[in-house]
């Protein structure tokens, strides 16, 4: 393939997921610190929430600095999202004709489950958004624009801990192959030693997440965070 | 020991196939997995049906042209070349699914031999030195450092027998390609070349039907010569800079 | 690491002295009198004279040119693509040449160069040990007992130096000292260190490079590549060969290919004794074919046999595996004294009850005899019943190989460091832990000398028919040294044939001749009814119980010693099977499709004839050299006797028809840079 072009390789779109990643990433570990402003009350929960909105004034307008990482994130997802289900299709055409048995010898579960489990996140995404950032929606019935109020109603409830909880286990095994797994595309992980150091790395992450995500809702359940 | 044996079988690449149940008894545990069949193939010769076509050469674990999916493992249970596993990691009684690699990239010939001409058009892409014979400078003029050597052997020991492809869920051709990236990237001799090498041998990985990597380790669990995972990502590396660089 | 000479050609302790031609000649009693006309003596017509050094240099600028502009216009077709083919077809695309080459297999990268384990040699002498070109030279010929041609194999000398500067260029990755300079190891008993090695895998690493080389030229668009394809006629017209006909080995396709000129680069015929170290596919079928349209064949019975390979384990046996025979330096080889005790575990066998033959017969040398000597001593030992493992067709073919002692003296961790990756390898095919029970060993062959005979040019007798590496005889006498197929293989292809045979292309293009020359008709036509001859006979044995029949006859008969009553007897022998085989063979299925029993019957049937040649060819040769051992010529201690005075030439036979005799043209032996001698292990 002479004069092809790096730029449309598989290796592109891959280099393209694991940036995009990485901003989730991010985001996610920043958004987790701030969940866990709930166990300091609600003013200081709900002060965070402001600030975010106020984040720049007046330099920036109000809820600017926001936008602009919303956008950075609707960007990084619009990216992740099409790399993926470029990637996705390719493996399907790959092999047409399946295997009558095959195993997966060498490959960790959570390797396997990154698609399904990219898309389980997707949809908890959209959920996630309605309840607390487009519609909020409090499932209780109660107050909409106190957001401490709002999370504590909404985990009040059993099962709405319980999707988030199974929402959490997903990403957290998204980023344990996912982590290590952009490191690798990245072109960062060259020795076995580096492989190794990557491995742990996204394994510690995806605990810390998927914990820290998963300590607000629980202790609203057992009573701990309460109005 | 009695075997049962499931063998796909199809005539030709357009026909379509079909497991088939074959009944094997006497085999000895000494024998390669190959002699196994050779055994079957003997056996329906005398019922007069048409023996089972694979592909096999050197037999000894160097040619890389032997290689079937066995029970779902690409070269059987075995970490090594489907002609070097013997029937002693089976026991008796026991059912073995038999199948060729699967690859839309590799498509099937006859029953379990493949066409892995793809392997050869991914090298013809970049996958060598431009060197014509007589021109070469005396061997000593550039030294190589032993430890650079030393890997560049290690990954330069790919058999090209496509396990990797049959064992990857996305059936990508990373780590073969990954290992020729690596092979002649450590090597002074790769430099000049190293970017046109890496994009154009990707190019024609995608262009031939091959899925993107995800990083999942099958290729190299599967690998008879235990190819390790850097290669890959060197390979993105590689890529990764000749974008940089503006190709 | 250990696992260095899977081909040396061990010790090399050996004092030559001078040659002292023997007494024990028949008169004119000619052993093969009645299998073979006397022809006309042969002459290499290309031979450069002068002194040797200079040769090459003078025949290269002697040899025309061909202007770049006609190269486009001239053809070559290449059969085979191993490293003397790949290295041919990559040169000779990179020059601008139209090539064609050919490959049974799925992928040229698959020639079963790949295989070869020990390293190449090269006189570099970067050790600065008193190597150089002439010494290279010198034990080639010596190593060859003599009967090599010597202009040919300096020049193989001379070029090795080159190979080694161009596979670093292409980056093979030689092994390396600290300093990052190439390392050297001794090889072959040689005194000097020249050998060049990758590792235990140095003929892949070679491969690769001359593959990568190939493929590069492919898609340049110089070379065309035609893999499962398989060459089953030349075609000779108007006295030159202009071209093939092949087989397509997936569509069943029969295809006519012309071109100026064809290079056989098929490799050795070892798989004519079924098991072999060769690959399953290695076949003689394209160099018999051409012997068949008049190219002679030489020396067809030299056959190296290796001894230390892993031995038969039952009659669904494929192949032979090799390990590396420096096995021999900590291991002792024995068998039982009493046939009783072939059956019992070796570890129970007591030390008294143990016999050590090779140390018993051999006491200075024990267990590091020259190969040829301790391959026939562990056949003679089994023959008497006394060897061990399994019962294979009613004999145990095997000895021990203990490390008890060396384990006892060195410690386990130092063998393993040593011999690791062969105790590994040789567990995963028995299933046997050699640190723990003997291993057990067997010969096999794994080279073959014998060739199609070709001029200082590589030109065989039919004009434009060329062969390079192991298809042609030229460089390696009666034996080859470890470490030498490669270099010659690359030599051959990568410097020898693109200077040579553009003197015989400086004639063409050559008239252009159609698919309807009467050559063509006929040579399509011929593999069309043999194809139709094996699909129709609908006999009750398979292809492969007649292959295996035929390897065990020429084994027998035809392997480590040969008599004159044994290969009279396997004459009679192959003629009837071939007979047999003809009539009563069962290939199944079409030729229009995929059809493996259907190659291997046209292999097969090219063997019997080849094997028959070889029986005649050693019958002839009433003297013991190098890889061939006559019963009838050996000293009273049982090593090899040459016969100089009679025998110093090239058997160089002519095909005369199926079931004629084979007319035998000598070539005359000349040595005028080097002095002959006789080996002794005294």
């Amino acid at each position: 393939m002479k004069g092809a072009r790096a730029s449309r390789t598989t290796i592109a779109l891959k280099l393209g997921m694991a940036v995009s990643g990485f901003i989730f990433l991010g985001f996610v570990l920043a958004h987790m610190y701030g969940n866990l402003k709930a166990f300091a009350g609600h003013d200081a929960f709900n002060e965070y929430a402001h600030h975010l909105r106020v984040l720049g004034e007046p330099m920036l307008p109000h809820e600017g600095a926001l936008w602009i990482l919303r956008l950075g994130l609707i960007l990084s997802l619009v990216v992740h999202v099409y790399c993926a289900i470029v990637l996705w299709r390719r493996a399907a055409r790959a092999r047409t004709t399946k295997y009558v048995m095959k195993k997966d010898t060498g490959a960790t579960r959570a390797s396997l489950m990154m698609r399904w489990g990219g898309v389980t996140i997707l949809v908890f995404l959209i959920w996630h958004l309605l309840n607390f950032t487009i519609g909020k929606v409090n499932p209780s019935g109660g107050a909409t624009n106190d957001p401490y109020l709002l999370m504590v109603d909404t985990f009040d409830l059993w099962w709405m801990t319980l999707i988030y909880i199974v929402a959490m286990l997903a990403l957290g095994a998204h980023l344990h192959h996912g982590i290590w797994s952009a490191a690798q595309t990245l072109g960062w992980t060259g020795t076995a030693a580096k492989r190794q150091r990557a491995k742990v790395f996204g394994f510690v992450i995806a605990l810390i997440v998927s914990i820290g995500f998963s300590l607000v809702p629980l202790a609203v359940l057992a009573g701990i965070i309460t109005k | 020991m009695n075997l049962t044996l499931k063998i796909w079988r199809q005539p030709d690449a357009v026909s379509a196939g079909a497991m088939h149940t074959y009944q094997l008894a006497d085999v000895s545990p000494d024998m390669s997995f190959l002699e196994m069949l050779d055994v079957l193939n003997e056996q329906l010769n005398d019922q007069g049906e048409d023996p089972i076509a694979f592909d096999s050469d050197c037999r000894e674990g160097i040619c890389g042209m032997c290689g079937l999916m066995i029970n779902g493992d690409a070269h059987g249970p075995e970490v090594t070349t489907t002609c070097q596993l013997h029937m002693r990691s089976f026991s008796d009684g026991e059912t073995i699914t038999i199948e060729p690699w699967r690859s839309d990239a590799f498509p099937v010939v006859k029953d379990l031999v493949v066409d892995r001409g793809a392997f050869d058009r991914i090298i013809q892409a970049g996958g060598y030195v431009s060197v014509n014979t007589g021109s070469a400078p005396e061997a000593h003029s550039v030294p190589v450092p032993k430890d650079d050597a030393d890997r560049a052997f290690n990954v330069a020991t790919c058999i090209g027998c496509g396990a990797c492809v049959a064992a990857c869920p996305n059936g990508s051709a990373s780590l073969f390609m990954g290992a020729k990236v690596t092979h002649l990237g450590l090597l002074p001799q790769g430099q000049p070349e190293r970017d046109e090498r890496v994009v154009n041998m990707v190019a024609q990985h995608d262009h031939e039907g091959f899925g993107g990597c995800t990083n999942i380790g099958a290729c190299t669990a599967a690998c008879p010569k235990e190819i390790p995972l850097d290669v890959i990502s060197q390979l993105n590396k590689d890529l990764r800079t000749a974008i940089k660089h503006g190709h | 690491m250990s696992h260095d000479s899977h081909d040396m050609d061990m010790p090399d302790t050996v004092t030559a002295t001078e040659a002292s031609p023997s007494g024990s000649l028949d008169g004119d009693y000619d052993d093969a009198a009645g299998y073979y006309t006397p022809g006309t003596p042969l002459v290499d017509g290309k031979a450069p004279q002068g002194p040797i050094a200079d040769r090459w240099q003078n025949r290269k600028f002697e040899a025309r040119l061909v202007n770049p502009a006609n190269r486009r216009k001239l053809s070559i077709i290449i059969v085979g693509t191993g490293l003397a083919g790949a290295s041919a077809a990559a040169t000779l695309g990179e020059a601008g040449y139209n090539v064609k080459t050919f490959c049974y297999q799925d992928s040229p990268r698959r020639a079963h160069s790949i295989a070869a384990q020990g390293g190449i040699n090269a006189a570099k002498n970067y050790k600065e040990d008193g190597d150089s070109v002439h010494r290279l030279f010198y034990d080639t010929v010596k190593g060859g007992d003599y009967r090599s041609r010597e202009s040919n194999v300096y020049r193989l000398a001379e070029v090795s130096t080159n190979i080694i500067d161009q596979c670093v260029a292409q980056g093979v990755p030689f092994a390396r000292e600290y300093g990052g300079l190439l390392d050297n190891r001794s090889f072959g008993g040689v005194q000097v260190s020249r050998t060049f090695y990758a590792r235990g895998q140095t003929g892949q690493q070679l491969l690769i490079g001359a593959y990568q080389a190939l493929e590069r030229q492919i898609a340049a668009g110089t070379v065309s590549m035609f893999t499962r394809h398989e060459m089953l006629e030349l075609i000779v017209a108007d006295g030159k060969a202009r071209g093939i006909i092949a087989r397509d080995m997936v569509t069943g396709e029969v295809q006519t290919h012309l071109a100026d000129v064809v290079v056989l680069a098929s490799g050795g015929y070892g798989n004519v004794f079924y098991l072999s170290t060769n690959a399953m596919g290695s076949n003689v079928t394209a160099a018999w074919r051409a012997h068949r349209k008049g190219a002679y064949m030489a020396n067809p019975c030299y056959t190296q046999i290796h001894p230390t390979c892993i031995p038969v384990s039952g009659s669904h046996q494929s192949k032979l595996t090799l390990m590396s025979e420096s096995l021999r330096n900590d291991g002792r080889i024995w068998v039982p004294k009493n046939q009783a005790d072939c059956d019992k575990d070796p570890r129970d066998i007591a030390e008294e009850d143990r016999d050590y033959y090779l140390e018993r017969i051999y006491p200075s040398f024990g267990n590091l005899v020259p190969r040829d000597i301790a391959s026939r001593a562990a056949k003679n030992v089994c023959d008497e019943g006394r060897g061990v493992g399994p019962e294979v067709e009613g004999v145990r073919r095997g000895v021990y190989l203990d490390f008890a002692d060396a384990i006892d003296r060195l410690g386990r961790d130092a063998v393993a460091n040593k011999y690791g990756n062969l105790f590994d390898m040789y567990a995963r095919i028995t299933g046997e832990d050699p640190y723990s029970v003997p291993m057990r060993i067997y010969p096999a062959v794994h080279y073959v000398m014998g060739g199609l005979w070709v001029d200082y040019d590589l030109q065989s007798t039919i004009p434009g028919l060329f062969a390079t590496g192991e298809a042609n005889f030229s460089d390696h006498g009666a034996n080859r040294l470890g470490a030498s197929a490669l270099m010659q293989g690359l030599a051959d292809g990568y410097f020898v044939l693109p200077h040579t045979i553009r003197d015989y292309l400086a004639d063409g293009p050559f008239e252009a001749i159609g698919e309807d020359h009467p050559a063509v008709v006929e040579a399509r036509t011929s593999v069309t009814e043999r194809i139709e001859h094996f699909l129709t006979v609908n006999g009750t044995r398979s292809v492969d119980s007649y292959h295996r029949e035929l390897g065990n006859i020429m084994w027998e008969y035809c392997g480590m010693e040969r008599t004159e009553t044994g290969l009279k007897k396997a004459i009679d022998l192959i003629r009837g099977l071939r007979d047999d085989f003809y009539r009563n063979v069962k290939v199944l299925g079409t030729s229009e499709s995929l059809n493996q029993s259907l190659e291997k019957a046209g292999r097969v049937a090219d063997f019997f004839e080849l094997g028959e040649l070889m029986c005649i060819d050693a019958l002839n040769r009433r003297e013991s050299c190098g890889g061939h051992f006559r019963g009838e010529s050996q000293t009273e201690d049982g090593e090899a006797l040459r016969h100089d005075d009679e025998f110093a030439y090239v058997s160089a036979w002519e095909w005369a028809g199926l079931d004629e005799r084979p007319v035998l043209h000598k070539e005359d032996l000349v040595y005028t840079a080097i002095e002959m001698k006789q080996r002794s292990y005294k």
